[in-house]
């Protein structure tokens, strides 16, 4: 999934300054799974906007909506009926989601409050770790189904530097050596001629060759 | 004028080499960097130039290489791929023979936060394998990463670095083998303190094959006193000091820690030239330049061969 993290309060606040009426959108996807975007983040982020405005003796009004996905056009329509009563939308959607509801309202000023940060895995309560980058060439095959490229601070394709030590990561000391991982799992099945070849450079186009990638199919379009 | 790696010379023809560090200023002094080199001149074969180590910005490792080639001696151009991407890099390469370096050293790097610009990006395109290889073929055949010819091939020794002392322990012969098998020609390794460590490690690199396929020189750092080897225990990846040589360090009195120091420098190098498959030794004296002589010429490796 994509997660991401609440904007603070602050740097909100100062984008909705200006504005009285404020449309404030969920999504019930990804950030809603990584408690940041869903409807009870809507709910909660709008009581304390409600509550510091009426503390600082601001008249604001806020609607709250929170859609299945901010970045599928048939969930984005719900707001066609409403959204041009609102001064500002104020999207607690992924920057997908945001933009994809900026482009359908062109007219529409929408600012995010999230931060999006990375497509990970929930990995117990509360706690979210990343291991895809997305890179559109996945090698999990060769590398015994751990990404160097997502979880190797320097994202080697041949094996661990040398500050792996005691299974830990020399950057930070709370994450595991993802080649230690690699190495020690690639043991387990006996594979480890794997990493005896020379790993060639990577094809980085896949990522960022041409500005934004798409996906197009012919057999989805109709 | 050098038209040869000395390095290259001095290993070809089965002597000890003697290699040593020395990092660039924070600064565009140089003088720094000319007048280091003329302590280190004539008592090692060649010296390495450090590539912003621990992600700290410094004079660039080229141009310090071109200042000490400027004075005669032969430079190890340390490069990271931390930095570069695989156009740079390659361009570095061409513009490094063209100075008339003729060493280079290939290296991922330190993360960058730990250094003074953590909030960089860090490049790492290609990995230190990877430039290893990239090197060797814009050498040999002559052809850069996509296969587009050169017209003039870089000429360089190619050298990588091995840390006997990091995990997975039993990967790390392989990762010296894989590291020969992409090019490398000479190996540095991070600084020896734990002899038996290093010689259960020569012991599976030779396993592999590898001692007669590479020259080895042993990593070789002085410690200035018993507070800097607890802290680099303690702080500095990947960095094995056993215990008895803290103690030793600290058994020594404040002012002649330097000098026990100076011993336990001299002791290793005349141990790591009892071992077989080590060809040399690099020594990492930082920011401690001037006690290089002294450890050269106790350990008997002085004077140098004329090669």
């Amino acid at each position: 999934m994509i997660t991401a993290e609440r904007k603070p309060i602050k740097e909100i606040k100062e984008m909705l300054a200006p504005y009285k009426k404020i449309l404030v959108v969920g999504c019930g996807s990804c950030v809603a799974e990584c408690a940041a975007g869903g409807e009870k983040e809507v709910g909660l982020l709008s009581s304390a906007l409600r509550m510091d405005a009426k503390a600082s003796g601001k008249e604001i009004e806020i609607k709250e909506m929170t859609l299945d996905r901010q970045c599928v056009y048939e969930f984005i329509d719900q707001l066609t009926e409403v959204i041009d009563q609102y001064d500002i939308v104020l999207s607690l959607a992924c920057g997908a989601g945001v933009q994809a509801v900026a482009e359908v309202f062109p007219k529409v000023h929408i600012v995010p409050a999230l931060n999006t940060t990375f497509l990970g895995e929930t990995k117990e309560a509360g706690l979210w770790v990343e291991n895809c980058r997305g890179c559109g060439d996945c090698k999990l095959g060769v590398f015994a189904a751990v990404c160097p490229v997502t979880r190797c601070a320097k994202g080697l394709f041949n094996g661990p530097c040398g500050g792996s030590k005691t299974d830990r990561c020399e950057v930070d000391p709370d994450v595991p050596c993802a080649w230690q991982l690699i190495v020690s799992r690639l043991e387990d099945i006996g594979r480890l001629d794997l990493l005896r070849k020379v790993h060639p450079p990577a094809d980085w186009s896949k990522q960022q060759g041409k500005g934004p990638r798409k996906i197009k199919r012919e057999d989805q379009r109709t | 004028m050098i038209t040869e790696s000395r390095l290259k010379k001095v290993l070809n023809s089965g002597k000890f080499a003697v290699t040593a560090e020395c990092g660039p200023p924070k600064g565009a002094d140089p003088e720094v960097v000319k007048s280091k080199g003329k302590i280190l001149k004539d008592h090692v074969d060649s010296i390495n130039v450090t590539d912003n180590q621990t992600g700290v910005v410094r004079l660039s490792s080229l141009a310090a290489c071109a200042l000490l080639k400027a004075e005669g001696l032969d430079p190890v151009l340390q490069m990271v791929t931390r930095d570069r991407n695989r156009i740079a890099l390659q361009s570095d390469v061409l513009g490094a023979s063209a100075l008339g370096i003729r060493n280079i050293l290939c290296l991922s790097g330190d993360h960058q936060s730990f250094g003074n610009q953590p909030q960089a990006k860090g490049v790492f395109d290609i990995d230190s394998i990877q430039f290893i290889q990239t090197v060797r073929k814009m050498r040999d055949a002559g052809e850069i990463i996509g296969g587009d010819k050169l017209t003039t091939p870089p000429q360089l020794f190619i050298g990588a670095v091995a840390n006997p002392f990091a995990d997975p322990f039993k990967y790390r012969a392989t990762r010296l083998a894989t590291k020969v098998d992409a090019g490398a020609e000479f190996i540095q390794t991070q600084c020896i303190y734990n002899l038996k460590r290093f010689k259960e490690w020569m012991g599976l690199v030779s396993d592999l094959g590898m001692a007669d396929k590479v020259y080895i020189l042993g990593g070789i750092t002085p410690l200035k006193s018993a507070k800097m080897a607890e802290y680099m225990a303690k702080n500095v990846a990947g960095m094995d000091i056993p215990e008895e040589v803290i103690n030793r360090m600290k058994a020594a009195p404040a002012k002649e820690q330097r000098q026990e120091g100076i011993k336990i420098a001299v002791e290793t190098v005349q141990a790591l030239k009892e071992i077989k498959g080590i060809h040399g030794v690099h020594i990492m004296a930082i920011e401690w330049e001037e006690v290089v002589p002294q450890i050269v010429e106790e350990s008997k490796l002085f004077p140098r061969p004329q090669v």
